[in-house]
Order: C-alpha cells, then structure tokens, then sequence
C-alpha cells in the first residue's frame, strides 16, 4: 500500500510539474504547433488560476463557502478600467489602488457575512457581491451594461515590462501565478494555516482552544480577495475590458467549479482545475453550442464520485477508491 | 482561608420551561478538584457550557480569578486559563493526534498572526505535544490521523488538547465516558497527578473515580444544588442516596 500511495502522490506532483511547465513554455509551444491562440487562452487559464486560488484559501482550507467571489475580481477590474478612463494609466498607481480597494471590499463582506454561518453566510456573500453587480449596470459613466473599453494596458514606464507585448504580459501573469502559489504555500503550512484548517475542521473546538475564530476567518477572506484582485488587474488588462459580468454570481460560480474540480484544500488543485474547466469548455464549445447541457451533469459527476476532485482522484489510495 | 478560584452567583438557565440551572452558587477553591454528580439531564453539561462561555446564563455573575467573566466570549475565558474539555468528543478529526494539541498548545502561545514559517516544523509547538502526547499514553499514535483513533483514544486526546492551552483551572465534563474500566483507571491516576497545579470541576458518572479523586461534592438534580461537601459526607448524605447514589 505504501509504495502505491508514495507513487499516487508523485502522480499529483507530476501532473502540478507538467501543467506548470506547459504554462512556462507555451509561448514557444504554441507558434510550433501552428496554433498560436492558445497563449491567449492559457493567459486567460492562468489568470481564472488565481482567482480560483485565492478561492481555495477560504474555501478549501478555511471552510467557508463564499458565493460572492468574483466582486473581488470585479472591484479590481473596474478600479483599473476608472483610473484608466480618467487618464491615470500608471501601473505603480492602478495596481496598488485596485489591491487596496478589494482588499477592503473583502473586509467589509467579511465583516457582515462572516457573522452568519452555512447557508446563510452563502446567501449573504452572494447578496453582497450581486449588490456590485447592479451597481456595476447602473453606472453609466462607466458604460452600464456595456461596460468600459480600456484604451491601453497599464504603463509600468519599464521597457522590459512593456505590457503590450503579448510575450512579456504572459510572463508578467506567469509570474504573478507563481507568486501567489508559493504565498498560499506558506500561509497554508504557517501558524496562521493552522488555524484556518482548524476552524475548517472543527470550529467549535477552535472556540475551546482559546481561538477568537471570527478575526482569523476574517483576515483568510481579505487576503483571498485581495489576491483574487491581482486576478482582476491582470484580466481587466488582457481582455482590456471591464463589464458587470465581471462581478456576476456566474463568475463567482464558476470559481467554485474550478475549486471543486481541482481538489478543495490542495494547493496546486484550483491550478489544474481552472485549466481543464477552460480547456472543457473550449473543446465542449467547439461540439455543441449547447456546451452546458454537458457541462453541467460532468460537474456533478466530479462533485459526487470524485471527492477531492482531480487532485484527489491521483492522490487517492486503492483501497479506497 | 484562599480566596476561591471560580464563583458563581444565582447562576440561572431556562430552556423553554425547563429549569435547567436553577439558582446555582458555586465557590470552587484552587488546586483542588471539585467533582459535580447527578442524574443524567440534572443540567451538569449545561453549567459547563456557562461557565466555559458557550452559553450565556439567564441571570447571574461568573467570577473567574478575581474577575468578572460573565460577559466574556469562550475563547477569551480559555485565554484567562479557563478550559473546558466536551463529554461528546470534539477533535480535529482530519488533523493528526500530533496537530491536534500542536495546535492547542499554539493557542495557548499568543495570537496566531504568523503568516510565514512552518507551524509543522516549530519545535515549540512539536516538542510540547511530543511530550504531553507521551504522559497520557499516546505517544505512539502521534502521526494518526485523529478521526480514526479508537473511542478511548479519543476520550484522552480530548483531555490532551484542553491540558495543552496551559490552564488555570480545567472543566471536564465526563472524561471517561465510554472508557472501558481499564482505561478509566488510567484516566483517574493521570488526573490525580495533575492534582494541585490544575484545578479541576469534574463531572463523572464513573462513582470510583469520583470518590477517588474528589476533595468536595456537589449534587446537582434538576439544576439545583442539593449538597455540597466532602466525600464522606456525600456518601453519608441520605437525600443524595435516595436523589442519585440510589442506595436503597
Ligand atoms: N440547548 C438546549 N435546548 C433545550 N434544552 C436543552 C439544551 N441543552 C440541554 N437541554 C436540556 O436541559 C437539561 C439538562 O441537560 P444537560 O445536558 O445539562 O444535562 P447533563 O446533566 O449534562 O446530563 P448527562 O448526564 O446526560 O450528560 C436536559 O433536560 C436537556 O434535555
Ligand atoms: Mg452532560
């Protein structure tokens, strides 16, 4: 059982490995096979990677269920595509402004929905981020349903960080990807990790060890939507574009898939997860319009018989299973 | 004469029409362990959840080391060295024994803010609960993952985890419960043990560890102190015997 469960777990890291390598050189993979799109596409992949981390954070790890993800995403978007409009295209200036503003967003959700447990702490997070949403529409400076066309990618005054080049921007969302898996990668495994884990497994428990869970669960979600922020710079900046879809409950829904799908509570798991959702997608599209109709039971299927998700399906015993 | 550790005053606690604390005064004195008995549904776990902050009295003050905790929430108390143990086991169960009290035991170490270093490999943490784990006979079920322990195991890992945070002053409520006889003989001279540094309320309805490691007795039925006193005047009492010990 031993030598079984030391080669499933290498099974997961292979396939962590892999992603992660096809990731570094598909600027180079994709113009040799002839399909070239494909670097867009793992952009976009990479940058619903973060999202769906910083996700997990809180999810995965923490046990909280949050249903209002993407307003994080979204408040980061906009923040980028307002300055932007008003003619402040520095990237020194965009991207801290939009790390603050969901940063603070998040603590304000959190503060009131954090309150709540179970079902209502999902209805509450959803109610608060579909509150944007409205907002978002009626803004009509900032093109309402149409939402806002951004001139130009945030200037970093850098000319090896020049963000219109297609190669450098991957590398940029390359990098910031990185950056935040080995982040997640301490916070999970620190003191404070501990703690989110605890009060995952047994918040009561947590309560009798001496540990005021609220502040704890508090400071998981500013962190997981500040880092679902850097996912909003980074696409308001590929699409160079913002619309209330942004900060839809879809979005936020679509998150969660990709947690569920790539193994809640496992590091690399949202990673894996959001590139097979895009890449199901994509392939699903290209079969049939009516993509969800497959789309939809293939998730439930994952929730039902693959606990865990993928990282859990490569991780799981034989006996188990 | 020491000024006693915890007090409660008229403590209150209804539930719907059910007096399930009914204006009880407690003075317990430090160092010493106060065992509380009484039928099953007398309201003992309900006192525990009041005094540990889990549930908030009617009416009524709860001094705890000269102050006023009535107000304060659960983890706050357990901050103060007031710590609770549960009679329905409540563990991390997908946590390993060894995390379990690691994490107990970091809890009883200041706030928890620490974002970066690895909690696994903090020998502060490791080696207290090495330790602890040890003394109670768990030292080599360290690496398990605590869900799958068995019943008994459980039951001390419980008591390892509450013993972790550094506390003042313990409530344990029915440590043995389910422990066959064996274990609970263990469970009994390991408590004796901790006799005068910690000290201890007790709920027990295993009557030899009561009587073994008891200094006073009260008895609770239907939320009410019926007695109070030493052991032998316990034993000795006639109302008990006939509310609770049973005797004929
Ligand atoms: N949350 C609650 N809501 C309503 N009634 C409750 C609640 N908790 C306890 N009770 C009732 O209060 C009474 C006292 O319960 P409690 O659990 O304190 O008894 P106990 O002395 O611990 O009993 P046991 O020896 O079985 O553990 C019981 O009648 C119980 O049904
Ligand atoms: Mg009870």
């Amino acid at each position: 059982m031993n030598v079984g469960l030391t080669r499933c777990m290498t099974l997961s890291r292979v396939i962590s490995a892999l992603v992660l390598a096809i990731c570094a050189f598909m600027p180079f993979l994709a113009p040799a096979v002839g399909e070239p799109f494909l670097i867009g596409m793992f952009a976009r992949a990479m940058i619903w990677s973060i999202a769906a981390l910083s996700l997990n954070l809180i999810m995965g790890y923490g046990g909280m269920i949050s249903f209002g993800h993407a307003a994080y995403l979204g408040v980061a978007a906009y923040t980028v595509g307002i300055l932007s409009f008003h003619g402040v295209t520095s990237a020194w200036i965009q991207w801290p402004t939009a790390l603050i503003v969901s940063a603070i967003v998040a603590f304000l959700f959190g503060a009131i929905s954090l309150r709540t447990r179970g079902v209502y702490f999902i209805m509450i997070t959803l109610a608060l981020s579909q509150m944007l949403y409205f907002l978002a529409r009626s803004a009509e400076l900032y093109g309402s349903d149409d939402g806002l066309t951004i001139a130009r990618r945030s200037a970093t005054g850098l000319s090896f960080l020049n963000l219109n080049d297609r190669v450098t921007f991957y590398y940029v969302i390359f990098a910031a990807l990185l950056l935040c898996l080995f982040v997640l990668w301490r916070i999970v495994n620190s003191r404070f990790g501990m703690v989110i884990r605890g009060i995952k497994s047994n918040e009561t428990r947590m309560e009798g060890i001496g540990i005021s869970t609220y502040r704890y669960k508090l400071a998981a979600f500013v962190i997981a939507g500040t880092m679902c922020g850097l996912a909003g710079i980074l696409e308001a900046n590929l699409e160079k574009f913002v619309s209330p879809d942004t900060l839809n409950w879809a979005r936020s829904g679509e998150m969660i898939f990709m947690v569920v799908l790539g193994g809640m509570g496992s590091l690399f798991g949202p990673v894996t997860g959001a590139v097979v959702y895009w890449l199901l997608q994509d392939k699903l599209a290209d079969l049939t319009e009516h993509w969800q109709i497959i789309f939809g039971p293939f998730l439930i299927l994952v929730v039902l018989f693959a606990r865990g998700g993928i990282d859990g399906m490569l991780k799981r015993r034989p006996r188990d299973a | 004469m020491p000024e006693p550790i915890l007090v409660t005053e008229s403590l209150h606690k209804n539930f719907a029409a059910l007096i399930a604390t009914d204006s009880l005064s407690l003075e317990i004195m430090p160092g010493g362990i106060h065992a509380i008995i009484g039928p099953n549904g007398a309201g003992k776990t309900t006192l525990i959840n009041q005094l540990s902050g889990m549930m908030k009295p009617d009416s009524g003050r709860i001094r705890f080391a000269g102050q006023d905790v009535t107000d304060l929430a659960a983890p706050a108390r357990v901050r103060l060295g007031l710590v609770r143990s549960f009679q329905i086991t409540s563990i991390l169960r997908d946590f390993s024994v060894l995390d379990n009290v690691a994490l107990a035991i970091q809890a009883g170490q200041g706030h928890s803010f620490r974002f970066w270093a690895k909690a696994a490999l903090d020998p502060t943490l490791r080696e207290p609960a090495r330790a602890l784990l040890e003394g109670l006979d768990l030292g080599a079920r360290n690496d398990v993952r605590s869900g799958e322990l068995a019943h008994g195991e459980q039951r001390q890992l419980e008591i390892a985890m509450a013993l972790a945070t550094n506390p003042k002053m313990l409530l344990l409520d029915e440590p043995m419960a389910g422990m066959g006889p064996e274990e609970s003989a263990r469970m009994t001279e390991y408590l004796a043990g901790l006799k005068g540094r910690i000290t201890m309320l007790l709920i027990e309805h295993d009557m030899d560890a009561v009587f073994a490691l008891a200094d006073r007795i009260t008895v609770l039925v239907y939320g009410r102190a019926i007695a109070t006193g030493t052991p032998d005047a316990i034993r000795a009492d006639g109302e008990v015997r006939r509310a609770y010990l049973g005797d004929a």
